[in-house]
């Protein structure tokens, strides 16, 4: 049976669906979280070169890869939008950049908590770090664009093009910082390979779950508030049981 | 009426750009003392040591050139925005990407061809050796129309919106860090000895991709941004 996927793109509808899904990602992500973060600072067992503050990794290692593929997520939907001119594309683009944002933040902020008593430093210019703040600079410059055109079809059209640049530009950036950094010195800071203990690894795909989870949640929660706001003249929106109330 | 072929169009677009640009010979100035100004203080700043000078200056001179290009971003479609010309421009038969191109291009020659010229005298200034200063110039003459090239989809894409030269510089800066990578280091690689080469070669494959992409992206941003 061939599903009619234009159908979920018109905002009345996904708005319900939406509805609906929201308390189950929210619900399965709060479980997950209180499980990972049981397993990542109780059952986990004490690092021996890092000792106890190893443990930021189980809230920065999810949060560094989902703010890297968030934006993949988000210069895809946008470029949906701007292929098919579906608004609902444009609009899932929107709701996702604050995430990926928060989540960069994060990881940075995670980063620099665990750099001080690792590396003796709140920040170092490494490759990964300087490309995750890149990163940051990107979504706040699709933030800022996007908040800055008062016409709604135009803000998607051209943050869009903007989020389609940034992502053919994030290879090359990442390129081109790592050896920045290689031509100037050896890295200095390294993952030793280390195979990762059984408990810190199921701690870590946990939370790696559960932010996964929490940001559909909210990109959801998000979308939903901003198809209330672009359409509040449609009929089917006087029509809803929360509006009449 | 016979149309005009693209070279023409190139050629006609550039020297149009050429001449409004020295009808306003202050304009394209201000922009220059800027790049000298924003150079000039960072001595004044860190110190007159000359074995520092000497390290930072080739990151100085690009930071500032990169600044002083974004100072001038605003007026490569704005004013052609403001008075209706851009939109006559954009109902013309022929490609609006190749037109696009010139109006880089002639930016290109008003606001970074200054800068390449300027950046020698500057870097005498933070006592660079002449083999440094070379590979200067040829790091920014291959850099500086990337620049432009890249902030022309900024500035298309922030056309007529309020606190469009912040936005702009907000947008743009990020994507330009790898030209700023390979062009100072380019300078440092001469200083310290090893292949000049390497740098100069990816900066010239930026370029190549820059000019293949960006007219056209910045084509698609004026679309959405004059509608």
């Amino acid at each position: 049976m061939a599903i009619n996927w234009f159908k979920y793109s018109s905002p009345s509808t996904f708005y319900r669906v939406a509805g609906k899904m929201v308390p189950w990602f929210a619900g399965s992500a709060a479980v997950l979280f209180v499980v990972g973060l049981y397993i990542g600072f109780f059952v986990a067992p004490t690092d021996i070169q890092q000792s106890e503050a190893y443990r930021i990794m189980f809230i920065h290692v999810p949060a560094s890869i989902l703010s890297m593929f968030i934006y993949l997520v988000m210069a895809s939907y946008a470029a949906l939008g701007l292929i098919f001119n579906t608004r609902l594309s444009s609009m899932m683009a929107s709701a996702l950049a604050p995430t990926g944002a928060l989540l960069a933040f994060l990881s940075l902020w995670t980063g620099a908590l665990w750099g001080k008593p690792m590396w003796g430093a709140w920040w170092v210019w490494d490759a990964r770090l300087t490309s995750e703040l890149i990163l940051l600079f990107l979504y706040l410059g699709f933030i800022a664009l996007h908040a800055s055109i008062d016409d709604p079809r135009r803000a998607d059209r051209a943050s869009a093009l903007l989020a389609i640049i940034g992502s053919v530009n994030v290879p090359i950036i990442y390129f081109s910082v790592q050896w920045w950094n290689t031509l100037h010195q050896g890295a200095t800071v390294k993952f030793t390979g280390t195979s990762m203990h059984v408990t810190m690894q199921q701690g870590m795909y946990t939370m790696m779950l559960a932010v996964w989870l929490y940001a559909i949640a909210v990109s959801l929660l998000r979308v939903r508030c901003i198809i209330l706001e672009r359409e509040c003249k449609a009929q089917w929106i006087s029509e809803l049981v929360e509006i009449r109330r | 009426m016979n149309k005009l072929s693209l070279i023409g169009l190139l050629s006609l677009v550039i020297r149009r750009d050429f001449v409004l640009a020295m009808r306003r010979r202050a304009d394209v100035l201000t922009t220059l003392i800027f790049f000298v100004i924003v150079v000039s203080l960072f001595p004044l700043g860190v110190g007159p040591e000359t074995d520092m000078l000497r390290k930072m200056a080739p990151g100085v001179v690009w930071v500032a050139a990169l600044l002083a290009s974004m100072l001038s971003l605003g007026r490569m479609f704005s004013a052609d925005y403001l008075d209706g010309t851009l939109e006559q421009m954009m109902l013309v038969p022929q490609s609006l990407s190749v037109l696009v191109l010139a109006k880089i291009l002639a930016h290109w020659m008003v606001s970074g061809l200054p800068l390449v010229i300027m950046a020698p005298v500057l870097g005498l200034q933070f006592d660079m050796s002449a083999q440094a200063l070379w590979v200067l110039i040829a790091a920014l003459f291959l850099g500086t129309p990337i620049l432009s090239m890249i902030g022309a989809v900024g500035a298309a894409l922030t056309l007529g919106l309020r606190g469009g030269g912040a936005l702009v510089s907000l947008l743009v800066l990020p994507l330009c860090i790898p030209v700023l990578i390979f062009g100072a280091g380019a300078v440092e690689a001469v200083v310290s000895g090893t292949s000049v080469g390497s740098h100069l070669s990816l900066l010239g494959a930026l370029l190549v991709m820059a000019l293949v992409f960006t007219p056209w992206l910045t084509a698609l941003a004026l679309r959405i941004s004059v509608e």
